[in-house]
């Protein structure tokens, strides 16, 4: 209402639909301030759980404002059902990261305001770049979201490899956007509009072999690529998910990627939608180097997060497929991977962290060597979560997968589907190997570094012997997030209700 | 009532599990399982076989964005293998009861989830359905495996998982392919239902991409020649009451989907791959005899007994003619009925050879086990299908079929009967007469034992003397279920066609 007064012909702004935004900024902004108080409980306490208030009451907007379908501040975001799916995805991934770094090392190193106030601020760049409308209004989501990840990146200061990883990821992450912004400016150059609408119409009126253009697209969607760790522009993923605070590398496995595949959605499927003739083939052939280079490249690692990283890329290709289709329910089966996706890897991860937390391994594969008789509570996630991952029946991944694969067929890709299954055969080899590390193998005798009280030694984990209190978010994380990959594995109806209308303002061909 | 049947195993193991009593575990998953079996004996009883429809049909949506179903069916085709099924795993869950488990909560709970599984796979008649107990079925095997197995139980689990569930992912693929490619053809929406494929079968060519996809994926859990490659090492490695239904249960849900999914569906495809089908099967007998032949330790003598039995049997679906698929789903049952105390009796002969699965280590046991040597040379008896035995019935039936269409395959698998009689025996003779071997402790059976074995036994005798049980009740399906590649084979097509055909 203020700026509108100080405005009076400025945009008419809708600000109930804008409504999961505001709570994001007014959280991040307050999250930021109650951080400078200096009582620990607040710090400490406080302001994760005012983090929590705030994604809480994103969630509860975005299903105040399910199935609106507004285009808000004059056309430049749409709120639709596309992008409030992802943002209650976002949500939820961001309250379980809250979770993950309740008592994690780095938001105390790096004090608890900034850290989370800068994963409201993320989310919110997400939001924004997942509704956006025109090519301005992306790229400075895009921004949003990657300017804080950066930083986050790097909150264990003390750590190197943390360092490492958000130098890596900013100048990463830096290039990529630069491509994107000069892919856009190209486009903007041959059809002269910056709306997604107007500039589907522009190629449709024979601008569709444009060379301009051509290049353009080819920027805007190698440079979300790099986004969305799309081989062979993934080769930041290992590194920067390895180096990053656990908590962080989980938010942005999850987030990160499914904000990547919204806008990936929207470029292609509406902005792009008219010259999808032109980005099939290449995709398709992109998804399957991604499948196969992931896949491959998870085989040999020993640290968890790095076979994560690996896998996740894997993941990407199977869910680049779903886009490359270019039907209706091509994106629908791709939304309907990243809810699953975000299911199985939020259990995986706590998990991960939670061995990270406990024994002196870091997040290497004997971290979990024996949770089986050790702690089944644990042992039970993590296994469903691979197998999830892998792709076993009665789990969600499963259902996630059949549906992918549904939509190839049905689009016409039958080989890309067959791709599919291929990888994930290749996969089994590498997430059987959690499995039987977790069952089939004894836990590793007490490391002397940990016993003695030594400091960490190179590879152990920096929180090994800071924490030794029982973690029971983080078991009741894993237990949750199992629970639903195993429930919307037998019952998945809701899965399918949810993505139901996501596709429906998509380009006018789907 | 199907479903109760499906999930009373996994439901009352999965009481046992939280349940803090020791012992309750095993006797809630041992109820379960008993339950089931309880179940299928008033099924048997109350079906008449007097047409092929389903009975006890259990058609809900399960998926409806997808046109899945859950749909459950039972007929003549798969009234015995579920019985058989929950006959074995009663009976090896009680075998399993006589040790102590290491965290035996999770060793009954996934048992009791395999039973469940096998049960799913067995009376689905919604491929998707399908598709997924058969892929399901895989984890708690691979979990039992890898976690209760022998010594090298991680190579073997890796090798299990991987050869079996490459096959499953490519059936899956073919599943939906299948699907949807049908749903294109007719212009109907996608449905996974097996009547709905079967009504409309798609062109030639795509079949057969389609079968060779599906066929791959039964014949590797079969195991048949050349893609056995997992069986040696699970089969060394596996707990032996686990080992007694993955051999005897397992085994037979690849054969019985070629009945019930492949040739109905894919007619045209089965028939113009019969001769390749058939010779993998003759490879899997004689490659199977000769290997039971010359191997040592008596988990794999019944092992490689098994890849010949199933090429057997599979030859006999592979007749297209009635009589051979009758005898293959008989052999199947009695397969089942014969391997899975087989497996058991092993154990038992393991325990009394110093732990030690090789018949050289035996030798002698049965002067102080005489009971003991009387059931094992009955169930001897019976893999090698001697007269009066149920498998000889099964296995004429098998030849007999084979003769009329295929008279030179049959004419080689003649080989493998005569070959079975040889190792059969071989193990006996090795095992229980000779002189004792060093570390023979002989003792007689328990009648805890004794309580596992003789009903085993019953069920052997009583399908030795009245095969007409099953047999009256399976013939309608089973002939319903080959009746559209007997078609396709009967006016033309056959490569002996001009030879007098003796079944006519």
């Amino acid at each position: 209402m203020i700026l509108a007064l100080i405005h009076p012909h400025g945009p008419h702004i809708n600000w109930a639909a804008l409504s999961p935004l505001e709570a994001l900024i007014g959280g991040s902004v307050i999250v930021l301030l109650a951080g400078l108080l200096r009582p620990r409980l607040i710090r400490e306490q406080v302001v994760p759980a005012l983090t929590l208030v705030s994604l809480g009451a994103t969630v509860g907007l975005t299903i105040w404002q399910w199935h609106a379908h507004v285009a808000a501040i004059s056309g430049a975001l749409a709120i639709d059902d596309l992008s409030l799916v992802l943002t209650l995805l976002f949500a939820t991934a961001g309250i379980a990261a809250t979770l993950l770094s309740w008592r994690a090392l780095a938001p105390r190193v790096s004090a608890h305001g900034d850290f989370f106030a800068l994963m409201l601020g993320s989310i919110a760049g997400m939001f924004v770049l997942v509704s956006a409308q025109n090519i301005i209004t992306l790229f400075i989501g895009l921004e949003l979201l990657s300017i804080p990840l950066y930083v986050l990146c790097a909150t264990e200061m003390h750590r190197a490899a943390s360092l490492e990883s958000g130098l890596k990821y900013l100048i990463i992450g830096s290039v990529g956007s630069a491509t994107v912004v000069y892919g856009l400016a190209l486009i903007y150059g041959a059809t002269g509009a910056t709306d997604f609408s107007a500039i589907a119409a522009s190629i449709s009126h024979g601008h569709s072999s444009d060379t301009l253009l051509l290049t353009g697209i080819a920027l805007v969607v190698v440079g979300l690529c790099f986004k969305a760790s799309i081989a062979p522009f993934h080769q930041w993923t290992p590194d920067v998910y390895e180096g990053a605070p656990t908590p962080v590398t989980a938010f942005m496995a999850v987030a990160t990627k499914a904000a990547a595949f919204g806008v990936l959605l929207r470029v292609l499927d509406v902005m792009l939608i008219t010259e999808r003739s032109n980005w099939k083939p290449a995709l398709a052939v992109l998804a399957t180097i991604t499948i196969l280079v992931g896949n491959v490249g998870a085989l040999g690692q020993a640290s968890l997060k790095r076979m994560l990283a690996y896998s996740s890329v894997a993941q990407a290709g199977y869910i680049l497929a779903g886009v490359t289709v270019a039907t209706a329910l091509g994106a629908r089966a791709t939304l309907l991977y990243l809810v699953v996706y975000l299911l199985m890897n939020v259990a995986a991860f706590a998990v991960i962290i939670s061995r990270e937390r406990s024994t002196p391994y870091g997040d290497d594969i004997d971290a979990v060597a024996g949770l089986g008789s050790e702690n089944p509570l644990l042992a039970w996630p993590l296994t469903i979560a691979m197998l999830a991952l892998a792709g076993i029946p009665a789990t969600a991944g499963f259902i996630g997968k059949f549906f992918l694969i549904d939509a190839l067929v049905r689009g016409s890709y039958t080989w890309l589907a067959i791709v599919i299954v291929v990888g994930s055969m290749i996969s089994l080899a590498y997430y059987l190997r959690v499995i039987a590390a977790v069952w089939m193998r004894p836990a590793p005798g007490p490391s002397v570094a940990a016993a003695a009280g030594m400091p960490v030694i190179a590879g152990g984990s920096p929180e090994a012997d800071a924490l030794g209190a029982p973690q029971i978010e983080l078991t009741v994380l894993a237990v949750v997030f199992a629970a639903a990959t195993l429930f919307f594995g037998i019952v998945p109806q809701p899965l399918f209700d949810l993505v139901q209308h996501s596709a429906n303002t998509l380009g006018g061909a789907l | 009532m199907l479903s109760i049947l499906i999930w009373l195993p996994a439901a009352a193991a999965l009481v046992g599990a939280l349940i803090p009593a020791r012992r309750a575990a095993g006797l809630l998953a041992l109820g379960g399982a008993l339950g089931s079996f309880g179940i299928t004996i008033g099924l048997i009883a109350g079906y008449s076989g007097h047409s092929t429809r389903l009975t006890h049909v259990t058609n809900v949506v399960w998926i409806r964005s997808l046109g899945i179903h859950y749909a459950l069916g039972l007929d003549g085709l798969n009234l015995f293998l579920v019985a058989m099924t929950t006959f074995s795993f009663a009976l090896a869950i009680a075998a399993a009861n006589r040790r102590d488990w290491d965290r035996s909560r999770v060793f009954f709970l996934l048992f009791a989830i395999a039973e469940s599984a096998v049960l799913g796979t067995f009376l689905a008649q919604d491929l998707a359905l399908f598709v997924a107990f058969f892929d399901l079925m895989l984890i708690p095997f691979y979990l039992l495996l890898g976690v209760w197995g022998g010594p090298n139980r991680v190579a073997a689990t890796l090798k299990l998982v991987i050869y079996t569930f490459v096959g499953s992912l490519l059936m899956l693929a073919g599943a939906i392919a299948l699907a949807i490619l049908t749903s294109e053809h007719t212009g109907h929406p996608v449905s996974f239902a097996l009547s709905t494929l079967a009504a409309s079968p798609l062109h030639k060519g795509t079949q057969e991409w389609i079968f060779l996809l599906f066929a791959a994926a039964f014949l590797v859990k079969m195991p048949a020649f050349p893609l056995h490659g997992w069986m040696p090492d699970a089969y060394r490695e596996m707990p032996v009451e686990v080992l007694a239904v993955f051999s005897g249960v397992l085994s037979k849900v690849g054969a019985y989907g070629f009945l019930r999914i492949v040739l109905p569906i894919m007619p045209a495809a089965s028939v113009h791959f019969q001769t390749l089908i058939l010779l993998i099967s003759l490879a899997s007998v004689l490659y199977g005899s000769a290997m039971a032949f010359t191997q040592t330790n008596a988990r794999l003598i019944a092992g490689y007994s098994s890849v010949a039995q199933l090429g057997f049997i599979t030859l006999g679906i592979f007749a297209f003619a009635d009589q051979g698929a009758q005898g293959a789903v008989l052999q199947m049952v009695n397969h089942g009925l014969v391997v899975a105390p087989l497996f058991l009796i092993i154990g038992l002969l393991a325990a009394r050879a110093g732990g030690s699965d090789d018949i050289r280590d035996m030798g002698g046991i049965a002067m102080r086990a005489p009971v003991l040597a009387t059931c094992f040379l009955i169930v001897t008896f019976a893999t090698l299908a001697m007269p009066g035995s149920g498998n000889f019935v099964g296995e004429f039936l098998i030849l007999f079929g084979l003769f009329k269409t295929k008279m030179v395959f049959s004419v080689i698998a003649f080989a493998g009967v005569v070959m079975a009689s040889v190792y059969a025996l071989r193990v006996f003779i090795r095992a229980m007469h000779n002189r004792a071997g060093p570390r023979v402790d002989s003792r007689e059976m328990s009648f805890r034992d004794g309580l596992v074995l003789v009903p085993f036994l019953a069920a052997i005798g009583l399908f030795a003397l009245y095969p007409q049980l099953q047999l009256g009740r399976s013939q309608k399906s089973v002939t319903s279920s080959i009746s559209r590649v007997v078609a396709l084979t009967h006016p033309t097509g056959n490569l002996f066609a001009d030879e007098p055909d003796l079944g006519q």
